[in-house]
């Protein structure tokens, strides 16, 4: 249809964009990984697996991954219970306020995610909002301190981020559930609850799989909200990746790490894009 | 609770003497200006109006479907016909009127309450179910014991012929097989009523020949009555006992095919169902004229309207028979159609006529023609509503 010429021409840029910008750093980056530092903080260019092994025998690293999978599961948790009832009415009862709503729950995306984290720590911090207000009603005598830089101020910031990426897809399968199925079911003898469990929420597991995706990998790898709010106690791994890579100066051992991570997701991806196919009917 | 509410319902196979009755009933002449006969309509919708907005959709509709029988809701798209359907099936409500259904109010039970089952138009079949689950849907929400649901399901999928494709999912089967697990998902609950939605627009002529002839023997069969709306009148012919014809939102008339084609009411009606020759003329002293022709009606004085069906009118042949009417005109065109042949006759200035008759090549130019007065029957006009 068309010629090879025309197809080599818009072909070119992607396949030059990707090479120049993944291909390129991400094979350098798995080098490094290989490669290990000098005490005097020379990059040697021998081949070596000790990076990964320290990645399992420092016990740091492995801890500080998994409370990272732990605030990402209870994100992305959080994430669902709050985006499915809420694309759930969007797309199902709001009516006419569907675009309005729609938009309120797209506009935080606009807001730089510093402002955003930033705005949690004046509500959360000891002479926050909430402690203020807390003291105020004589709830507390004294500002909570579990509030701010702790996991729990990570887990509710990042929740509060990636809602709407959770929503998003979950919001998109619900809007493409003929609206006759419903009506089947309902004509079938099936009261809405009954109608939801066996007809809605089974045609929009395509939906919740993306956005549970989203939001554990987004999550995951997030390192703003913990160098901002989680403290010593709300380090993730992503924080030690950034040191290791500044301070630290240790490159292999970053990029390590960082390989590690990325096959973690792909895993996910690819299980989650699995589980998706299964549970798509078209 | 809904268990309770379906166990109540009367299994539909064992009322045979009693449907005989009802068919019998049925068959009778019914118009759409004398209240039925029945004693207790099955269905009963009463002065039912629909607007959406100031758009008024239904307009004083009052209809009345028997035990067992076979209605079709016939018009145009825009005549209201899925919206009157929708309401009877539980998915929009009505501006005001009421129906029945059994003597109980239906009008206020939601859509899951009511012994109605609905074959959609596009089958809404559940794509992540396969085609037994489907079919066993509603009889499991009912909370019937496994084995029951089973062998039903068994029984209804017979029924369709479609027992070989239990374990696919609908995606995986034709339009024609997704109709019949449609049809098969509704009445296996042995609901009172069926409605369906246009069910047979898309499949393909041939194959849709085919269900109408299924469908109708498949409700003789299972007795239960079926309410089916269509824009085909065709369709509507070969299927219905009776035809309710929609429109703009108001019944221009309900009787049996025969009924309504032989006498029809208004001049939309004759046009609509079938071809017809619409004369107008004048009535005076209960003589009808019409251009040069005039024949005996029982009309009263004052302009009248009568149909003319293009097979009633014959090419003339010796002495004119007493109340028939002689005519002549030449042959503007000469449309082969099979057995019969259309002609276009022009009979006079303004006067030209569509004659249906039997297959035979080559007429000459002018043509001697001649009806029965009996034949032009007298139409209402139907006026145009905004």
């Amino acid at each position: 249809m068309f010629s090879r010429a025309y197809r080599t021409a818009i072909t070119l840029p992607p396949l030059i964009w990707v090479t120049v910008f993944l291909v390129v750093p991400y094979a350098l980056l798995l080098c490094y990984s290989f490669w290990s530092v000098s005490p005097s903080q020379v990059i040697l260019h021998s081949w070596t697996l000790d990076n990964y092994r320290q990645l399992f025998e420092v016990n740091v690293y492995l801890q500080t991954l998994f409370r990272s999978m732990w605030i990402a599961t209870r994100v992305t948790i959080f994430s669902l219970l709050l985006g499915y009832p809420l694309a759930y009415y969007l797309s199902f009862y709001a009516g006419r306020r569907k675009d309005l709503l729609y938009q309120l729950v797209i506009i935080p995306l606009w807001v730089s995610y510093l402002v955003r984290a930033y705005a949690w720590k004046t509500i959360l911090g000891s002479d926050g909002v909430l402690n203020t207000l807390l003291q105020y009603v004589h709830l507390t005598s004294h500002p909570l301190e579990f509030l701010l830089y702790s996991p729990f101020a990570v887990v509710l910031t990042l929740t509060h981020i990636y809602t709407p990426f959770a929503f998003l897809p979950i919001y998109a399968s619900l809007e493409h559930i003929p609206r006759n199925l419903v009506e089947a079911s309902h004509d079938l003898g099936a009261s809405p609850f009954q109608t939801f469990w066996r007809v809605i929420f089974p045609l929009s597991i395509p939906g919740v799989l993306a956005g549970a995706t989203f939001a554990f990998v987004l999550s995951l790898g997030d390192f703003l909200a913990p160098l901002l709010l989680g403290g010593p106690s709300g380090i993730m791994i992503s924080n030690i990746v950034v040191s290791l890579f500044g301070a630290a100066y240790n490159w292999p051992l970053g990029a390590a790490i960082s390989f590690c991570m990325l096959a973690l997701v792909l895993g996910l991806l690819f299980l989650s894009e699995t589980l998706e196919k299964k549970w798509s009917f078209r | 609770m809904p268990a309770v509410r379906r166990a109540s319902r009367p299994p539909f196979r064992d009322g045979g003497a009693e449907k005989k009755d009802n068919v019998a009933t049925v068959s009778q002449p019914a118009t759409s200006s004398a209240t039925p006969s029945l004693p207790s309509p099955l269905l009963d919708i009463r002065n039912l109006a629909k607007s959406f907005g100031r758009n008024a959709v239904l307009r004083d509709i009052s209809l009345q479907v028997a035990e067992g029988e076979f209605l079709t809701i016939l018009g145009e798209s825009g005549s209201g016909k899925t919206t009157l359907l929708r309401i009877v099936a539980g998915f929009e409500t009505a501006s005001s009127g009421e129906i029945l259904m059994g003597g109980e109010r239906l009008d206020h039970l939601p859509p899951y309450r009511r012994l109605v089952n609905t074959v959609f138009q596009h089958y809404a079949l559940f794509p992540h179910l396969t085609v037994a689950e489907n079919v066993g849907y509603g009889l499991k929400i009912t909370g019937l014991p496994k084995p029951e649901v089973t062998t039903r399901v068994e029984q209804a999928l017979d029924m369709v012929k479609m027992t070989a494709y239990a374990a696919s999912k609908p995606s995986k089967i034709s339009g024609g097989q997704q109709q019949r697990v449609a049809l098969a998902r509704a009445l296996v609950n042995r609901p009172r009523l069926l409605l369906l939605d246009e069910p047979l627009s898309a499949l393909d002529a041939n194959l849709r020949r085919q269900m109408q002839v299924e469908l109708k023997s498949l409700q003789r069969e299972v007795g239960i009555s079926f309410v089916f709306v269509t824009h085909d009148q065709e369709e509507a012919m070969v299927m219905s006992d009776r035809i309710a014809l929609l429109r703009l939102g108001e019944l221009e008339q309900v009787a049996s095919p025969r009924e309504i084609y032989r006498r029809p009411a208004t001049a939309y009606t004759a046009q609509f169902i079938g071809h017809t020759n619409l004369l107008r003329g004048e009535v005076k002293d209960g003589v009808a004229r019409c251009h040069s022709l005039s024949w005996r009606t029982g009309l009263r004085d004052g302009p009248g309207l009568f149909s003319l069906r293009p097979e009633n009118i014959r090419l003339a042949s010796g002495a004119a028979g007493s109340g028939s009417v002689r005519l002549r005109g030449r042959v503007l065109r000469q449309a082969f159609q099979g057995a019969t042949e259309l002609l276009q006759v022009e009979c006079a200035e303004g006067l030209t006529l569509s004659i249906r008759t039997a297959g035979r090549e080559n007429l000459p130019g002018e043509v001697d023609l001649e009806f029965s007065a009996a034949d032009a029957v007298p139409v209402r006009e139907s006026p145009e509503r905004a």
